[in-house]
C-alpha cells in the first residue's frame, strides 16, 4: 500500500515540476523586464533539476543547480544589473519577427513531436530504468576520457576569448 | 501518458519555446536566456533517453554541455557588453548595421 502511494506521489510530484517548468518557460516569453526573465529561466531550471531527482538521476540534479542556476545566471543577473534599466529595448517586448516566429514555433512543434512520438512509444525500460554515480563515473574515465580533457581545454580557450575580447574594449576606449 | 512521453513532450515545449523566444524578444539578454532554455529542453530530452536505456552515456553527455554552455555565457556575454558600450542599447534593432 505504501508502495502504490509512493509511486503516486512520484508522479504527482512529477506533473508538477513539469507544469512549473512549462509555466516558467512560458513567463519567459510574456515578460517585459530582463531580470523578471531570468527569475522565470531560473525557476524552470529548478523545477528541472527537481525532474531530474525524480528520474533518479541525483548527480545531473545537483549539476543543473550548480552549474546553470549557480554559475550561468548568476553571471546573467550581473550583467542584468550592469545595465541601463531604461533602455528601449526593455519598454518594447517583441520585434518585427513577431508573426513568422510565431508560425515557425508551432511548425516547428508539429515537426519535433510526429518526428519523436513514434521513438518514445514503444521501447519498455530496457535496462530496468536508472544508472548510479558508479557507472556513470566508470563510463566518463574509462570511454570519454579524452572527451573530458578536451573540455579543459575547450574552457581554457573561452578564458582567453574573453580576455580577448576586454582587451579589446580597453583599446577602443583609450 | 506514459512518464517518458511527458518528458519527451516537455523538452520540445521547451526547446520551441527558447527558440521562439530567440526569434521574437528584441532585449539581446532575454534572448541569450532563451538560448539557455533551449539547451535545457535539449538536456532533458538526453536525460530522458538515457535513464528509458538504463543507460551512462546520455549522462556523460549531458554533463559535456554543461561545459559548452558555461563556456558559451563566458564568451557571450563579454561580447555583449563591448556592444552595449559601442551602440548604447540592447535593442537588436541598433545593432542591423553589423556585417557577416
Amino acid at each position: 500500500m505504501i508502495e502504490s502511494l509512493l509511486s503516486g506521489l512520484d508522479t504527482l510530484l512529477l506533473l508538477i515540476f513539469a507544469a512549473g517548468a512549462l509555466i516558467g518557460a512560458l513567463l519567459m516569453i510574456v515578460l517585459r523586464q530582463p531580470m523578471r526573465v531570468a527569475t522565470a529561466l531560473i525557476s524552470t531550471m529548478v523545477f528541472l533539476g527537481g525532474i531530474y531527482g525524480l528520474l533518479g538521476v541525483h548527480f545531473i540534479a545537483a549539476f543543473q543547480v550548480l552549474i546553470y542556476v549557480g554559475a550561468v545566471m548568476v553571471f546573467m543577473v550581473y550583467v542584468i544589473m550592469l545595465l541601463d534599466p531604461r533602455d528601449p529595448a526593455i519598454q518594447q517586448r517583441f520585434s518585427k519577427l513577431l508573426v513568422p516566429g510565431v508560425i515557425g514555433f508551432v511548425v516547428l512543434i508539429f515537426v519535433l513531436v510526429g518526428s519523436t512520438w513514434k521513438a518514445a512509444t514503444p521501447v519498455a525500460p530496457v535496462g530496468a530504468g536508472g544508472f548510479g554515480l558508479q557507472q556513470f563515473a566508470a563510463a566518463f574515465l574509462r570511454e570519454y576520457w579524452l572527451h573530458f580533457e578536451l573540455t579543459s581545454v575547450l574552457l581554457v580557450a573561452a578564458i582567453v576569448a574573453a580576455v580577448a575580447v576586454v582587451k579589446l574594449q580597453r583599446r577602443d576606449r583609450g | 501518458m506514459d512518464k517518458v512521453q511527458l518528458l519527451l513532450a516537455l523538452s520540445i515545449a521547451l526547446f520551441a519555446i527558447g527558440l521562439l523566444g530567440v526569434i521574437v524578444r528584441r532585449n539581446l539578454l532575454v534572448m541569450l536566456m532563451c538560448m539557455e532554455l533551449m539547451l535545457n529542453g535539449v538536456n532533458l530530452s538526453l536525460v530522458t533517453f538515457a535513464h528509458q536505456m538504463g543507460e551512462a552515456v546520455g549522462a556523460v553527455l549531458v554533463f559535456l554541455i554543461f561545459v559548452v554552455a558555461t563556456a558559451e555565457i563566458a564568451v557571450a556575454i563579454p561580447i555583449v557588453l563591448l556592444l552595449v558600450k559601442r551602440k548604447g542599447s540592447l535593442d537588436l534593432a541598433a545593432y542591423a548595421d553589423l556585417k557577416g
